[in-house]
């Protein structure tokens, strides 16, 4: 059973990776989701795996899982889901404002923005 | 506390000097001289203890754990030095007010000034070799504002910029040797760091630790082959260049060889480094002075010269060089502050420093020709004055050291370096103020006002009164101080001008001659001189400079691309590096915990899982398709979490699974589909690459982590939860009770989070954005934005919806539940109202604002923590009751449940707040009239009958 979620784990980790490497803001936004996954079960998986020993304090039970990395992981869902919601935000205010749903500068892809003013003070200073 | 107000006074009362300028420069002038008068007057109170052999201390802590305290003591050497900073600052304040002119900021040069005197004093006086450091490196700061003082001039700039880069760099090794010194001796305290010098030297670090040390003082003290800084630094005003370049910075690296001199001093490295090092300079330096034709110039080469002998000196490693060079640190400081200021003069009053535009100012201005003619008939070593002591003494010294078997080395060297001084010091006096008068000085000359000659007039005074009296004048101070630099009791020896034909006096007088002789020819030798390759210091500097420059800029603009993949690919890349070291330095023993037996669900849902990852990596091009892969391994997630006994996980993992999907549907709506396909073959064959290292990475370390047993800390959790806590949903009871602050924490992250997709969706879209939004069109499937099945549907769940978010709610303390879950499901289920009968619709529903949802979570869960203050308790402490009430029976109150309540309200709010925010937006895209009541209408008669009409 660890073999299988431990190579899950590796999987999910990859995928997440490999999508974090693209260029376009939603497989980004996958890759982190992806990322968040591997990262709960990797703590969650700290505290070891057990069946059927929920931590709930009740006189029949034989024993309890580690609730520690459960309440701490519990806390990380929450907050990735938060943190999910503003780059998918943030992501589509950019593309509506930009045109463009690119992550870096080099390839911004927009035709029908006004050009770039970079430069275009300086060029009236005089030399 | 008196003497931490000594380095103090200075830095305080820098503030003033920009304050009085407006009642104009004399009293600009007298309020800064009165602070350095105060700091004086304070250092010389203590000169009866210190000369009685006491050391006087005073301690204050900064920071105890570093080691780190404001501790400053004061003996021998430390009263020497602080005395001379601030007497020679005294003059050279009142020389400054005249040589100022009117157009220069004077309570900005003030303000500089008293902020090094400050750092200077803190220097010499401090005790803790933390708090040393800090004073070293104010006074590289303060130089480099002085130096750049006129920083209208391009050399000015420049000459500040080398210091500080020789001196910062220098710095730099210095705290590296300070801290490995305090590691040695165990304690960072000079006055205990002193007595331990056997345990120092016979330290295995001794070695490098002497190397980092002298690098600093060498750097600041402008020893070969980092001289070249000091020359480039006579950019500054001369009242900076006579205080700083001749009586104090310069000498704060001698000072801390002086100061280390007992634990460090005595040991063949010591003096097979620091001996040649220092004749090295003080014969590059004096040969270098004598072909300089600008008067600072040749000053200051002569100042690295003597700068050398003192440190040659401190290197001997002998008792009576020590007392030596202690002489001739006094002597130095008033004969060349002396002739920076009479340089000066000169500048001042013909307009050129140039010794070839100069000459025969003698009876034009006899006044500064007499004492600039003594002070540098005293740098030359001529009979009667202060130079030719120390002088003596010096070559006394330097007669018997025999180096590497070469006996004849060390005086030969001196020898012709005394020979050099002389030679150049003849320069200065004839070339400046003999010879016949010319008439194309760029001024008239004429003497300065008193205010300009007294400062050097007070100091030649000293000149010829320790040359005439050494004993009376100078015997005590150099005694006390040499004593202090050794550590120990005085070698016998008195200072007398007459000691009888010795042979330093016969090296001396040939050396006044074979100088004399050298003079006359010197302008033969240099056509000579000018004829082979010289390095030119400057121009090395500015091109390791310059290539250090283009290094980082280029590395900036290779990394610096503004390429996001490129920016993750370094930081994976370093990450699997540092790991996969990390990895192969290892033991990689099997662990030893019971492995669970494999079940064939287990199976397929991983198997479920695996494809479905690796499809979302193979077809992300279609967002709608991963986003749906997505969802598959969230789902499989949760069920991992439900078998291996983590009920609460998996609840908020799916509960979180449906709301992100939702988010993401409809951010869909309003983005591209799809991803154009983009980066050759070999791009994603390094980032799958990448990944896969990654992931084996991680798989292998869960792997390695669950096959070994461990010593977990929830025992106590488990055990306190009920009797403690109230709940016997342990998870639960550790959000809101044990860890409670950190899920107050996190309620206001998320909340942040929420009101920033606020600010960021409300904002008002640009022009090219609301023509976007207009330009979105919706596929035909979508054409129906509220399908009546739809609609039907989640009005009839939401009271059932609600209702199981009470539940969940209410169960939380004891069983699986809790705020986080029901606020997401309660969430769902009014956010499926927003998706299927539209925004509109269901906005003007809402009768509670999701901002003040947030809002009052918060502020519930955080009154509750509060609420423990009024029993004494500290933040969040719970507790809780049982109580019964008839027909409902005993039942559990607890304050974590109102603690849960905040949770809930500001998950519902959050979560509200985000999506609906962007269904608003959706609902602009629409452009279609929305319609107030999607399948009201069938129920109003009304309204269909106005329709019908």
């Amino acid at each position: 059973m660890e073999l299988l979620v431990a190579s899950a784990t590796g999987v999910m980790t990859a995928v997440g990776i490999y999508l974090l490497l693209r260029a376009r803001t939603f497989p980004v936004i996958f890759g982190l989701t992806f990322l968040s996954y591997a990262v709960n079960v990797f703590l969650f998986a700290m505290g070891r795996l057990t069946i059927n020993q929920p931590p709930v304090v009740s006189a029949a039970a034989t024993g309890y899982s580690d609730p520690l990395p459960q309440a701490l992981v519990l806390t990380a869902i929450v907050i990735s889901f938060g943190m999910t919601a503003l780059i998918v935000v943030l992501a589509l205010r950019g593309f509506l404002e930009t045109g463009s749903d690119a992550v870096g500068l080099a390839s911004s892809g927009d035709d029908d923005a006004p050009p770039p003013r970079a430069g275009g003070d300086k060029a009236r200073l005089p030399s | 506390m008196n003497l931490l107000l000594i380095p103090l006074i200075p830095v305080l009362a820098a503030i003033l000097p920009p304050l009085t300028i407006r009642s104009g420069r004399n009293v600009c002038a007298v309020v800064t001289g009165l602070a350095t008068a105060l700091a004086l007057a304070l250092v010389l109170s203590h000169a009866p203890a210190v000369y009685r052999g006491e050391i006087v201390q005073t301690r204050l802590d900064w920071v105890p754990q570093l080691g780190l305290t404001f501790s400053f003591f004061i003996d021998g050497l430390g009263l020497f030095f602080a005395a001379m900073i601030l007497g020679i600052g005294l003059l050279v304040i009142v020389y400054a007010r005249f040589y100022l002119s009117r157009n220069d900021p004077m309570g900005r040069f003030y303000a500089y000034l008293l902020l090094f005197q400050g750092a200077m004093v803190g220097v010499v006086l401090s005790d803790n070799i933390l708090l040393l450091l800090v004073f070293w490196e104010l006074t590289s700061l303060t130089s480099f504002l002085l130096i750049g003082y006129w920083r209208h001039l391009p050399e000015a700039r420049q000459g500040a910029r080398m210091a500080l880069v020789v001196t910062g760099g220098g710095g730099l090794l210095l705290i590296a040797g300070m801290l490995m010194l305090g590691h040695i001796a165990g304690s960072y305290e000079l006055s205990v760091i002193l007595q331990r010098g056997d345990l120092i030297k016979a330290s295995p670090l001794y070695l490098p630790m002497l190397l980092l040390v002298l690098g600093g003082a060498f750097t600041k003290s402008a020893q070969f082959p980092f001289h070249f800084w000091l020359p480039h630094a006579m950019a500054a005003p001369t009242p900076v260049s006579a205080y700083l370049h001749s009586a104090t910075m310069v000498k704060a690296g001698v000072f801390l060889l002086a100061r280390l001199w007992p634990v460090l001093a005595g040991t063949d490295a010591w003096f097979l480094i620091v001996a040649p090092v220092g004749l090295v300079t003080m014969l590059v330096a004096a040969w270098i002075a004598i072909f300089k034709d600008d008067l600072k110039g040749l000053l200051a080469f002569s100042t690295v010269s003597h700068l050398g002998l003192m440190t040659m000196l401190l290197g001997f490693g002998t008792p009576m060089a020590a007392v030596a060079a202690v002489f001739h640190i006094l002597n130095h400081a008033t004969f060349k502050a002396a002739l920076f200021m009479g340089a000066g003069i000169v500048d001042h009053e013909t307009g050129t420093r140039a010794i070839r535009r100069l000459g025969g100012l003698l009876t034009l201005m006899p006044i500064t020709a007499t004492l600039v003619l003594i002070a540098s008939a005293s740098m030359a070593g001529l009979p009667l004055l202060n130079g030719f002591l120390s002088k003596e003494m010096m070559l006394e010294q330097a007669l018997g050291i025999s180096y590497a078997g070469l006996p004849w080395l060390f005086p030969v060297m001196v020898g012709l370096a005394t020979l050099f001084s002389v030679a150049y010091s003849a320069r200065l006096a004839v070339g400046v103020f003999f010879g016949p008068q010319r008439h194309d000085y760029p001024a008239h000359p004429h003497d300065p006002p008193a205010g300009m000659w007294l400062p050097v007039a007070v100091l030649v005074v000293l000149v010829v009164a320790i040359g005439l009296l050494p004993a009376l004048i100078a015997g005590p101070v150099v005694a006390r101080t040499a004593m202090a630099v050794i550590g120990g009791p005085l070698p016998s020896y008195y200072l007398a001008i007459w000691h009888g034909v010795t042979p330093a006096l016969l090296v001396s007088m040939g050396a006044l001659a074979a100088g004399a002789a050298f003079f006359l020819a010197h302008g033969g030798i240099d056509r000579i001189r000018l004829g082979f390759p010289r390095p030119d210091a400057k121009r090395l500097f500015d091109r390791v400079i310059s290539s250090l420059v283009a290094c980082a800029s280029w590395m900036t603009a290779r990394s610096h691309t503004g390429s996001l993949q490129l920016y993750f690919a370094i930081i994976l890349g370093t990450v699997l590096v540092l790991a996969a070291t990390g990895f192969w330095s290892a033991s990689h023993e099997p662990g030893t915990r019971d492995i669970l037996p494999m079940s064939l669900p287990a199976l397929v849902a991983w198997f479920a899982l695996v494809a479905a990852s690796l499809a979302a990596a193979l077809r992300h091009h279609d967002r709608v398709v991963t986003l749906v892969l997505t969802s598959i391994v969230g789902l499989v997630v949760s069920l991992v979490f439900l078998q291996f006994s983590a009920p609460d996980l998996a609840l908020t993992q799916i509960s979180v699974d449906v709301v992100t999907t939702v988010l993401l549907l409809l951010a869909l709506n309003l983005v591209p589909k799809t991803t154009p396909r983009e980066g050759g073959p070999l791009l994603h064959w390094r980032d799958a690459g990448i990944a896969a290292f990654a992931g084996l990475g991680v798989a292998g370390l869960v792997y390695a982590v669950m096959t070994r047993g461990f010593e977990t800390i929830s025992s106590y959790h488990l055990e306190q939860s009920k009797p403690g806590g109230g709940g016997t949903n342990v998870v639960n009871v550790i959000l809101v009770d044990f860890r409670g602050f950190d899920t107050f924490g996190e309620l206001i992250v998320l909340g942040i989070a929420a009101l920033a997709i606020y600010a960021l969706l409300d904002h008002p879209f640009g022009r090219a954005a609301a023509r976007r939004l207009a330009g979105i069109r919706f596929s035909e499937e979508a054409r129906d934005a509220h399908p009546m099945m739809l609609v039907v549907a989640t009005r009839a769940l939401l009271p059932l919806a609600l209702t199981v978010g009470v539940y969940i709610f209410l169960r939380g303390h004891n069983m699986p539940g809790g705020g986080f879950i029901a606020g997401l499901v309660v969430a769902m289920a009014l956010i499926m109202q927003y998706m299927a009968s539209g925004y509109v619709w269901a906005n003007a529903r809402a009768r509670i604002d999701s901002q003040a949802m947030i809002g009052a979570g918060i502020v519930i869960a955080g009154l509750t923590g509060i609420g423990s203050f009024v029993f004494g308790r500290p933040f969040l402490t719970s507790s809780f009751g049982y109580f019964s009430l008839p027909l409902v029976g005993t039942f559990e109150l607890a304050t974590a449940m109102a603690f849960d309540l905040g949770v809930f309200l500001a998950v519902v709010g959050a979560v509200l707040l985000s999506l609906s925010q962007i269904s608003r937006v959706q609902q602009r895209a629409e452009r279609s009239p929305a319609t107030d009541s999607p399948m009201d209408i069938a129920l109003d008669a009304d309204n269909t009958a106005a329709k019908e009409a």
